[in-house]
């Protein structure tokens, strides 16, 4: 665990107005690890997700990102770097197809101001872009407008266009939003499988989900950090279970 | 692999047709010649459908709404004007002058306007394009202020191997046509390309082009420079067009004519801008002959087409032929 950590948070404050979102949140991620977010309504799991993926700036304090400061660097950027994260609410490019959905990711990485190659003809991309789509399960919606898919799909297809990014770091907010429970089953499964080869953040309000899949669970309360500990650590922390398990099994 | 047979088997006469959309539009184009009144009306169409056609690229393609796009049709028209009247400069190359002015003209609005969205971008396009207006007006001694930039004296163009009349009507609407047709193979190339679709997902989710990795205001000045010189080619070629340039083609009126033209004919299509321009000039041609209040019965028909057509007269016609196909 001496590896020099993927993203790191020193003393971070995010206040809006007089409120403070995140009050000294300092944290540091190892590479590899599966680590997962949770805490109750308002706790700061989406101001703290957002800080890590540059969307929120924080008021004070800094960010790091597999070994660059990003405390103030533009969203695009940290993307970059190799950090993917998919939204809460469902975020596609809703008139594009599917495939087009993924390709576009697919070349945020690279292609970004060619105006002159012929898509018909990146054969390697399109390629590579089903290749992701077999891997959520969508191979067989390529042609589809992605609008018009059902939410579980979508949600998929976010997942696909995160991964054909091929981050390094991926961050997940609440990916099961809104999600059946057979859904919601593949969806961690999915997760489960793609932390083999990265680190994962993840942000959820329902703890169950994360327990037996974690590496490292933190628990977010008032925005400060309640507590940070292996999920074993977390079920049998009794402030975690007053704040929080009171509230929802 | 699957997507190229995927695409082979969903082949329809529609999707064939649409394949050779430009080839199909040049040609759509050269028979106005025969279907308008007059040749003078017939190259006004092709022009005005190039200028829709550049502001389109923002409108339909990116979603961004700009008020501001006569701006650069005025500073490709005063370009172009200004360096035969002034400069004594070939046709070949006020034209190219033209152009060039609504580069920097668009490269430089550009870098104040991007940043900003939705009706906000609207309104700060539509203040500077006045101000380009006001200062076009006020150097009167350069541009001939209100009465307009007069005397363009362009009556040959030189290609070198070959020479075009443009005081003969027909071959005045073919030199137009060429540049046009080169700006429409031009512009259906870029849409075909990585950077084409970047724009549509602009439109469609620019949080997420973000989030993607993209630049999305670098993407966007882009797109706005390219819109600002498919216009001044506009502006251009209407100055070789009537040898003069009104002062009023700078107006926000016409950018507003211009949106008008492409929400008409259908913003998310192709050949949209070209049918919007088509049928409001026509209109505007054959009604003012009988009303001097032609702009009422324009207005009232456009808001029927408007009505029966929401997409657009091409882009409601576009989706029928699909669904039928």
């Amino acid at each position: 665990m001496s590896a020099a950590p993927i993203f790191e948070v020193k003393n971070v404050w995010v206040q809006f107005g007089g409120f403070s979102a995140l009050s000294d949140v300092s944290l540091a991620f190892q590479p590899g690890q599966l680590t997962s977010i949770i805490g109750p309504n308002g706790a700061g799991k989406s101001t703290f997700f957002n800080v890590l993926s540059g969307s929120i700036k924080p008021t004070a304090g800094s960010v790091f990102a597999l070994g660059h400061d990003i405390t103030r660097m533009p969203q695009h950027k940290i993307t970059r770097l190799g950090v993917a994260k998919s939204f809460q609410i469902t975020s596609v490019f809703p008139q594009l197809s599917v495939l087009d959905n993924v390709r576009i990711a697919m070349q945020g990485a690279g292609r970004r101001f060619d105006l002159w190659t012929k898509r018909d003809s990146m054969i390697e991309q399109i390629d590579k872009a089903i290749e992701v789509l077999e891997r959520v399960g969508l191979a067989d919606r390529i042609e589809r407008t992605a609008g018009t898919m059902a939410h579980g799909e979508q949600r998929a297809l976010e997942m696909a266009m995160a991964l054909a990014l091929q981050p390094k770091a991926l961050l997940l907010d609440e990916p099961t939003a809104g999600m059946s429970p057979e859904e919601t089953r593949d969806m961690m499964d999915l997760i489960v499988g793609l932390a083999a080869e990265r680190t994962v953040i993840l942000v959820e309000h329902k703890m169950k989900l994360v327990m037996g899949i974690s590496d490292r669970i933190i628990v977010l309360h008032h925005g400060e950090i309640l507590a940070d500990d292996k999920p074993a650590g977390i079920r049998a922390n009794s402030e975690v279970r007053r704040v929080y398990l009171g509230e929802e099994s | 692999m699957t997507a190229i047979t995927a695409q082979a088997s969903s082949t329809s006469w529609f999707t064939l047709l649409a394949r050779r959309r430009v080839a199909l539009a040049i040609l759509a184009l050269a028979a106005l010649l025969f279907v308008a009144p007059y040749e003078a009306l017939a190259t006004n169409i092709i022009i005005y459908g190039l200028f829709a056609l550049g502001c389109n690229l923002l409108l339909g393609y990116t979603g961004l709404l700009s008020f501001g796009q006569a701006a650069f049709f005025g500073l490709g028209a005063y370009g172009c004007g200004l360096s035969i009247v002034h400069g004594g400069a070939p046709v070949l190359v006020a034209l190219a002058i033209g152009v060039v002015s609504a580069i920097f003209g668009a490269a430089l609005i550009g870098a104040m306007v991007i940043r900003s969205r939705g009706i906000y971008f609207a309104m700060v396009t539509l203040a500077l394009g006045q101000c380009v207006s006001a200062i076009l007006y006020e150097a009167d001694f350069w541009t001939g202020g209100e009465n307009g930039l007069r005397g363009i004296a362009a009556s040959v163009a030189n290609f070198g191997v070959f020479k075009v009349n443009l005081v003969d009507p027909t071959q005045k609407f073919f030199f137009v046509l060429a540049f046009v047709a080169l700006a429409l193979i031009l512009v259906e190339r870029l849409l075909a390309s990585p950077f084409g679709i970047t724009l549509e997902a602009i439109r469609e989710n620019e949080k997420r082009v973000i989030a993607c990795g993209y630049d999305a205001q670098a993407t966007k000045w882009l797109v706005f420079v390219l819109s600002g010189a498919i216009c001044g080619l506009a502006g251009a070629l209407y100055a070789i067009h009537l040898s003069i340039v009104p002062i009023d083609i700078v107006n926000y009126h016409n950018s507003g004519l211009v949106v008008m033209m492409s929400l008409l004919g259908g913003i998310n299509t192709f050949f949209g801008p070209f049918i919007g321009a088509a049928i409001f000039l026509m209109l505007e041609d054959v009604v003012s002959k009988f009303t001097s209040h032609w702009q009422l019965v324009v207005g009232l028909l456009f808001i029927a087409l408007v009505l029966f057509f929401p997409r657009g007269v091409w882009g409601t016609l576009l989706a029928r032929m699909r669904s039928r196909s």
